[in-house]
C-alpha cells in the first residue's frame, strides 16, 4: 500500500521523528489559511501517488499566503502521470543547514531489513551510492532481536558523521527502523532529513510503503491517520474488464481468476493460468509476434461459471476475436470444467467455439473428459506433447491468418 | 540418491484438517511418502486418511517417538509464523511452507530462526519437494498417478519459483528421457527460505544430479546470488535457466507485479533483461522456448 506524503508524515510523526508544521489542504482557501498560520515563505506540494512531482509542476514556492492560495488552486487542478491530487501540503520553507537521507528497506538477498544513511540528502540515493560510496552508511538488522540504537549509530558513523549530529541523526534512524518493522513497511524513507540552523533535525519529506499482505493487521493505525481502506490505491485506474473479472472472482469461492489489461492492446484474448504459467504463456504469445489483449490467471479448480465468466469478459473486450485457452500441466484444476466454461462463454455470446477458441492446451487430470467435450464442438486442442511455446504459436498463427482457413 | 528427501523420510502436516491439506496428505501417502502425524489445534484424536491428528507439534513428536524429519505447514497466513516456530522449536529440520500471502517480516523471522536452529525452510508460497520414485512432500505434481507421469527418476535437478512450472518443466525432462533427480518448488515470494544458491550445495553433493534447470521470474536478486555461488565454488553442475515474465519489462508494466508476489521489481537489477544478461554472462544459457530446455541440457551434459 502506498501513502500520500501527508500520510507518511503522520506516520513518521507518530514515532517521534520531528516534522515541520505542515498543513494538508483540499482547497485553495485552506492553503491560504495554512500559509497564514505558518507565517513566512511556504512550499506547496501536490499530494499524488506518483513520482516526478517537481518536474510536472506539482511543487511550488510562495512568499505570501495569497501566492500560496494561487499555487494551490493551480496544483489542485493539475493531473500528474494520470493521477489527480487529493490535496496539497503547505509546508514552511525551512531554514536548512544540511540535508541528509535516511531509509530502512528490505535486502532480499540478506533476508533482513537494511538501514541506509547518507549525509548527501535531497538527491537520488542510487546516484550517491554509485558515485560517493563513502557517503552512504549501511547496517543490516536482525528480524528476531529488537533494533538497538548502536546499529543506527554504526550506519550514521559509517558515512563519516561525528559530534552532536551523530547522536541526533542516530535517534531519527533508530526510530525509522522501529517504524519499518512495527508497520511492515517495504520502504520507510525520509528524504530529505534536514538539520536546521538551530541544530535540530526534521523530516522535510517522507515516503512510506506498507506491504499489502500486512495491511490487515494495521487497520487501527491506518484509521488513526485517516486512510480510507476502500479507496483503491492502484498505480492506475482499474479498467471495466479488470473490475468485472474481480467481481466474478469474488462472487464464487471456487478457484481463482484474475485479469489485467493495463498496457495490453492486442486482438488475442488470453484465458491462461496460473502464476508462472501465465507469465510463460504471455511471453510465448508476444515473442511469436502475437498481440495479447490481456493478461489472465485461472487456477485452483474454478467452477464452470467462473471459467465462463473470465472467457466472456475477455471475449467482450474491444478487438478480441479469438481466445487462447492454455495452462501448464495442472493437477487440481479440472480440465473438463474449464472446457465447459469457455465453450459456454462462446455459445452465450453467439460465437462458434471452433472458430473462437484458437487453441485449448490444458494437460492434466480429467483431460480425456475435456477432450470429449472439445471434440463435440470441433475445438482444436493439444496435450502435454505440444509445448506451451508451440500452443501459443498456433494461436498466433490462427489469428494472424484471418478468419477463414 | 536425491536431495532433501530419502526413502525413510518422515513428516507431519500442520493444519492437516484443512481442505487442501487433506488432499495433500492423500496424495503424499499414495505416492509412498511417510506422513506420520498431523496438527490442528482442538482436533486431537481425529484421523486424516489414517494419519493421527494432534493439538500440538509436541504431541505429534511424542507419539512418533522423536521429531519427524519434516513438516508441511499449510495454515492461514496470520498463523503461519507461529506454526513454523512451533515446528522449529520442536526439533523439525525441514519445513515446507505452502501458505501464500504471508507478510515478509513474518517470513524473515521464520527464516532467521530456522538458521539459528540449523533447520531449513522451503517456500513459502510453494508446492514442496519431490524426489521421483522416493517420496513427495507437498502438493507438487498433484495426485500420485499424475506425479508419476510427470516425474521419472533421472539426472536433472529442478528448482522453480513457480509450483506449476516445476511440473511442466520436469514433465518435458521426463519425456526427453533425462528424468529428474529432485524437484524443488522454492516459492514465489520476495523472501523465501531456500534460494537457488542455498540449495546448490545439496545438488552438488548428490551423485544422481548431473545438471540443474532453474525457472525464474523478474523481481529479487536470486540469480546474482546463484552466479556468485557458482563462481566461488567451481561447481561441476551445468545450469540451464528459463525466464518467464519478459513482458514485464515494458514501460506500461513498471511497478506492477504479475503471477507471484515476488515479481515486484524494486530496482533495475531485478528486471528480466538484466537477469538474463547476468546469467548469460556467467555462462548459464537462458532458454526462450520452453520446450528447448531438455535439448540444451543434453548439449551441456555431453
Amino acid at each position: 500500500m502506498r501513502f500520500y506524503e501527508y500520510e507518511s508524515r503522520r506516520i513518521v510523526e507518530r514515532t517521534g521523528v520531528p516534522v515541520t508544521e505542515y498543513g494538508f489542504c483540499t482547497t485553495a482557501t485552506e492553503a491560504r489559511e495554512a500559509a497564514q498560520r505558518i507565517g513566512g515563505p511556504t512550499v506547496i506540494k501536490s499530494q499524488v501517488l506518483t513520482g516526478g512531482r517537481m518536474k510536472a509542476g506539482g511543487v511550488k514556492f510562495a512568499d505570501t499566503p495569497e501566492e500560496s492560495e494561487a499555487h494551490a488552486a493551480e496544483i489542485l487542478g493539475l493531473e500528474i502521470n494520470g493521477h489527480m491530487p487529493v490535496g496539497v501540503l503547505v509546508d514552511p520553507k525551512a531554514d536548512v543547514e544540511q540535508e541528509y537521507y535516511a531509509a530502512v528497506l528490505w535486502d532480499g538477498r540478506a533476508k533482513r531489513p537494511m538501514m541506509l544513511f547518507s549525509d548527501m540528502g535531497g538527491i537520488d540515493i542510487e546516484q550517491v551510492a554509485e558515485q560517493h560510496r563513502d557517503h552512504v552508511g549501511r547496517q543490516h538488522l536482525s528480524n528476531l532481536h529488537p533494533v538497538s540504537d548502536f546499529e543506527a549509530k554504526q550506519a550514521v558513523a559509517r558515512c563519516g558523521m561525528t559530534g552532536r549530529e551523530l547522536g541526533r541523526a542516530t535517534a531519527v534512524l533508530a526510530k525509522l527502523a522501529r517504524l519499518q518493522r512495527e508497520y511492515d513497511m517495504t520502504l520507510a524513507e525520509i528524504n530529505p532529513l534536514a538539520r536546521l540552523a538551530d541544530g535540530s533535525f526534521v523530516a522535510l519529506d517522507a515516503h512510506m510503503e506498507m506491504e499489502d499482505e500486512a495491511v490487515g493487521r494495521h487497520k487501527a493505525m491506518l484509521a488513526e491517520i485517516g486512510v480510507d481502506l476502500e479507496e483503491p490505491r492502484e498505480l492506475y485506474e482499474p479498467s471495466a474488464f479488470e473490475r468485472n473479472v474481480k467481481a466474478i472472482d469474488a462472487a464464487d469461492h471456487r478457484g481463482v481468476i484474475q485479469g489485467k489489461d493495463h498496457g495490453f492492446e492486442g486482438d488475442l484474448g488470453l484465458v491462461i493460468g496460473a502464476g508462472g504459467g501465465s507469465l510463460t504463456l504471455t511471453d510465448a504469445v508476444r515473442s511469436q509476434g502475437g498481440r495479447p489483449a490481456n493478461y489472465a490467471e485461472i487456477g485452483g479448480n474454478p467452477s464452470v461459471a467462473k471459467a465462463k465468466g473470465l472467457a466472456m469478459e475477455v471475449l467482450k473486450k474491444d478487438g478480441v476475436e479469438k481466445i487462447a485457452v492454455m495452462m501448464s500441466i495442472v493437477s487440481n484444476t479440472r480440465v473438463d470444467i474449464v472446457a465447459r466454461g469457455v465453450i459456454k462463454a462462446c455459445l452465450e455470446l453467439g460465437k462458434d467455439p471452433a472458430e473462437t477458441i484458437a487453441i485449448f492446451r490444458i494437460p492434466g487430470a480429467w483431460e480425456e473428459e475435456g477432450y470429449k467435450i472439445l471434440d463435440r464442438y470441433g475445438v482444436e486442442y493439444a496435450d502435454r506433447g505440444t509445448s506451451m511455446w508451440d500452443a501459443a504459436g498456433t494461436a498466433v498463427e490462427k489469428i494472424q491468418g484471418g478468419a477463414g482457413p | 540418491m536425491s536431495v532433501l528427501l530419502h526413502e525413510d523420510f518422515t513428516f507431519m502436516v500442520q493444519g492437516i484438517t484443512g481442505r487442501e491439506a487433506v488432499n495433500l496428505t492423500r496424495e503424499c501417502l499414495d505416492y509412498g511418502s511417510r506422513v506420520v502425524g498431523g496438527v490442528t489445534p482442538g482436533r486431537k484424536g481425529r484421523e486424516v486418511h489414517g494419519v493421527p491428528v494432534f493439538d500440538t507439534v509436541e504431541q505429534a513428536v511424542e507419539h512418533h517417538g522423536s521429531p519427524p524429519n519434516g513438516a508441511v505447514a499449510t495454515v492461514p497466513p496470520a498463523f503461519t509464523k507461529d506454526a513454523v516456530f512451533e515446528a522449529i522449536e520442536n526439533g523439525i529440520k525441514l519445513i515446507v511452507v505452502v501458505t501464500e500471502r504471508i507478510p515478509r517480516r513474518d517470513v524473515a523471522e521464520m527464516v532467521e530462526l530456522a538458521n539459528e536452529r540449523g533447520a531449513r525452510i522451503i517456500g513459502p508460497n510453494c508446492l514442496g519437494v519431490i524426489a521421483p520414485g522416493v517420496a513427495k512432500m507437498g502438493g507438487i505434481g498433484g495426485p500420485a498417478k499424475d506425479a508419476r507421469k510427470a516425474y521419472e527418476p533421472g539426472r536433472v535437478g529442478v528448482m522453480s519459483r513457480s509450483g506449476g512450472m516445476t511440473t511442466e518443466i520436469s514433465s518435458s525432462l521426463t519425456a526427453a528421457g533425462l528424468g529428474v533427480s529432485t524437484a524443488v518448488s522454492i516459492g514465489g515470494d520476495a523472501i523465501i527460505g531456500s534460494t537457488y544458491a542455498e540449495l546448490m550445495p545439496l545438488f552438488e553433493a548428490d551423485e544422481q544430479t548431473e545438471a540443474i534447470v532453474i525457472y525464474t521470474e523478474p523481481g529479487g536478486r536470486m540469480e546474482a546470488e546463484l552466479v556468485d555461488w557458482r563462481e566461488a565454488n567451481d561447481s561441476r553442475l551445468p545450469i540451464v535457466a528459463f525466464m518467464a515474465g519478459r513482458f514485464m519489462d515494458d514501460e506500461e508494466m513498471q511497478g506492477m507485479s504479475f503471477g507471484h508476489a515476488g515479481t515486484i521489481v524494486e530496482g533495475k537489477e531485478d528486471s528480466a533483461t538484466e537477469k538474463i544478461a547476468r546469467l548469460e554472462t556467467a555462462g548459464i544459457p537462458v532458454v526462450e522456448r520452453i520446450h528447448e530446455i531438455p535439448d540444451v541440457v543434453q548439449q551441456r551434459l555431453s
